[in-house]
């Protein structure tokens, strides 16, 4: 669905369920370089089982127009916006890597707005080598490739986003692809990364929430490896930690375990 | 496998899609003959077909073997996955059905398998798809081809049986000006010799019968997405960009941004027209690939040995391989291939300064050479074209092909070198002999 959010169209795939506000909602953030559809699976799941599904497209992203944030906390802004466009007061949020940061401080922004918090793939500080600021800004092709490798763990997943047969190397490639080309005006790369290196306010913003917290990781994740949420674990000593085998991409990686994760998240509290 | 470079292409020809089994530790890619797969309750079920989770149902949809199959040609291909049928015929009307419907057009080679050339111009034909036939290298024709109803431009990396290379790059090109997709076989070649993608093709098919298989025991096809055209952009296939109420109005390109191909093709194509492999076939097809980089680099060897032998020979008029400086893709064999023109294959035709019955005495006397109708096995093939793979065409589209009466398609093998050259040798003094 289509809306209308700071006065841009924004696009939210609603796992193929029409928007019912008397539902819970779930609010589905993705991390850099990818778009709604990294959650086709989970955010089917949940559509289906009682849900409201909102997985966005981060403002000029693929289908969303919009200037893209160029840091978490203006990001934040634009999801509390969302739930203010789709007339949702509380909702569940769910970040992925760069997402994940997003919705940790628009919880902290809104703690009351905020009826759970799941990042998955996260850590603090998100700190992105100068390389691959450089290599994002100045040779994003060659980054992708970078970051597609960093980001899995193997090279036989179980049946996947596109069902058994997809090459999630291959998927994930040229996603990504894809994203960067969506923007014509902005490098959407080497902003998002900018943006995950900058951030500065996990502690304090782990410090305002006020909701339940899963920490959920994967075990081979290069990217954003589990010890790098020590700092924040440290602020959310009641967070529920589930580690996955799976890389970075551990949506796609290890699609059931993730999904049961958030499941029983969601459902616990 | 975490790290941070791609895999190579061998690594992935042996690796993409496998790992041990996890319950019986299994190291080759187990066969899972069965029809069907246990749900673990009824939401599972129900969560299965309506696509919230990820596993298989029912072997016509898909299946674990089959699965790894899939996921390693895509790799190979450099695509986003893939979908094995149960024939390359079945790879290339599935690819065709998932785009379009009656009212549709499509451009293509002239130089084309036989088997291709007739599906398009006699048989979607009757089903409302008309296609437009181009010489490979007329990049006017194919520009000129396309109408407002187009849906596909489709050749053959190097065509069957001329070795015209198509080229691929500039083919693309006009195929995305036109806002449609470039639809590549790319059996002759394999992966290993070619990667389409790399130049622009959007969907890639394989007969994997010939050289992913290689040993001549199975019939198969693959076909490959490389995610990378954008059906919503393009505003000519509502097949993917609107909803579908022949599976929960899902509307393909909003689930998958770069995989809305794939998934109408295995939820609509092979649910319905069922052209499913069978998973005994996908484990032999990839016994042969995780030996497909040592194959080709023999088989090509020996082709280069056997096209040096032909070109000297007195009683051959032509052989028609890119190695041959005068053939008219021998340039750009030399700049898309693997390995350059050595690149353009295995299989290659060439013509006796004969009647068509010293060509006819010609096959009779091989020896190591077998008679008949495949190509891309790990022994020599020969067959004469004209009165087989390419009988039902008109003497116009054979010359359009590049095919003449006299013409014999070879396929080169793995067999020692000397030995092919020595039965080669002997049948050509036979066919000579006869003559006179």
């Amino acid at each position: 669905m289509e809306l209308v959010v700071n006065g841009h169209r924004t696009y939210c795939y609603t796992g193929g369920k029409t928007f019912d506000a008397a539902k819970p909602t779930v609010v589905f953030v993705h991390g850099v370089l990818h778009d709604h559809s990294v959650w086709i699976l989970q955010s089917r799941w949940f559509a289906n089982h009682g849900w409201n599904v909102l997985a966005l497209d981060l403002p000029g992203h693929c289908r969303s127009e919009g200037t893209p944030p160029a840091r978490v906390e203006e990001a934040a802004d634009f999801v509390l916006a969302l739930l203010d466009a789709a007339g949702v007061e509380k909702a569940a949020l769910v970040g992925h890597s760069f997402g994940s940061l997003i919705a940790l401080e628009a919880t902290a922004r809104a703690p009351r707005r905020v009826t759970h918090l799941a990042l998955v793939g996260t850590a603090y500080p998100m700190v992105v080598s100068p390389a691959l600021l450089d290599g994002a800004l100045n040779d994003p092709q060659r980054t992708i490739a970078l970051v597609n490798n960093l980001s899995h763990s193997t090279m036989a997943p179980p049946p996947s986003s596109l069902g058994p047969g997809t090459w999630l190397h291959g998927s994930s490639r040229a996603l990504m692809r894809r994203v960067l080309a969506s923007n014509c005006t902005a490098n959407v790369f080497h902003i998002g990364f900018k943006a995950c290196n900058d951030y500065a306010n996990g502690e304090a913003a782990m410090a305002a929430v006020q909701c339940p917290v899963l920490f959920l990781l994967g075990a081979a994740d290069q990217m954003t490896p589990p010890r790098a949420t020590r700092t924040l674990l440290g602020r959310a000593p009641n967070a529920r930690v589930v580690t996955v085998e799976a890389g970075h991409a551990l949506l796609s990686e290890a699609p059931d375990a993730t999904l049961f994760a958030l499941r029983d998240f969601l459902a616990a509290a | 496998m975490p790290g941070y470079s791609d895999p190579g292409f061998d690594t992935l020809a042996l690796h993409a899609g496998a790992s041990p089994d996890p319950t019986t530790g299994a190291r080759a890619v187990p066969i899972h003959l069965t029809t069907s797969f246990v749900f673990e309750s009824s939401d599972h079920a129900a969560a299965l077909f309506n696509l919230e989770r990820a596993g298989h149902v029912y072997s016509r949809i898909s299946n674990p073997t089959n699965a790894v199959l899939e996921q390693r040609v895509a790799a190979l291909e450099g695509g986003i996955g893939a979908i094995a049928t149960a024939s390359g015929q079945a790879a290339l009307h599935l690819s065709i059905a998932t785009l379009m419907g009656a009212g549709s057009h499509i451009v293509a080679s002239t130089a084309l398998y036989g088997g291709s050339q007739n599906l398009l111009h006699y048989t979607m034909r009757r089903f409302g798809i008309e296609t437009t036939f181009v010489k490979p290298n007329d990049l006017d024709g194919w520009r000129a081809a396309i109408r407002p109803d187009t849906k596909l431009l489709f050749g053959e990396t190097v065509g069957n049986p001329g070795l015209d290379v198509l080229d691929i790059p500039a083919v693309a090109d006009i195929a995305h000006a036109a806002g449609v997709p470039l639809l590549v076989d790319s059996t002759l070649t394999s992966p290993y010799l070619i990667k389409p993608f790399d130049w622009g093709a959007d969907i890639v098919y394989h007969s994997a019968t010939k050289f992913l298989s290689g040993h001549g025991t199975v019939i198969g096809g693959v076909v490959v997405d490389s995610g990378s055209f954008d059906w919503e952009r393009s505003g000519k296939f509502a097949e993917l960009t609107a909803a579908y109420d022949g599976f929960h109005n899902m509307v393909f390109s909003e689930e998958s941004t770069v995989g809305a191909f794939l998934l109408r093709a295995r939820r609509e194509g092979l649910r319905d027209f069922g052209a499913s492999m069978s998973p005994h076939t996908a484990w032999l097809i990839l016994q042969g690939i995780e030996t497909l980089p040592l194959r080709m680099e023999r088989h090509i060897d020996n082709t280069q040995k056997v096209v040096e032998f032909l070109a000297a020979h007195p009683f051959v008029s032509r052989v028609g391989h890119p190695l041959i400086e005068s053939h008219p893709s021998h340039a750009l064999a030399q700049k898309l291939l693997r390995h350059g023109a050595k690149g353009a294959g295995a299989v290659f035709s060439f013509d006796l300064k004969g009647s068509r019955e010293q060509g006819k005495k010609f096959i009779e006397a091989l020896r190591l050479f077998s008679h008949l109708a495949n190509v891309g096995d790990c022994r020599s093939l020969v067959i004469h074209p004209a009165s087989t793979t390419h009988f039902r065409m008109t003497d116009e589209a054979l010359t359009g092909a590049g095919i003449s009466q006299g013409t014999i398609r070879l396929s080169i093998g793995l067999e020692d070198p000397a030995d092919l050259i020595d039965d080669l040798k002997r049948a050509l003094k036979a066919a000579e002999k006869a003559g006179a």
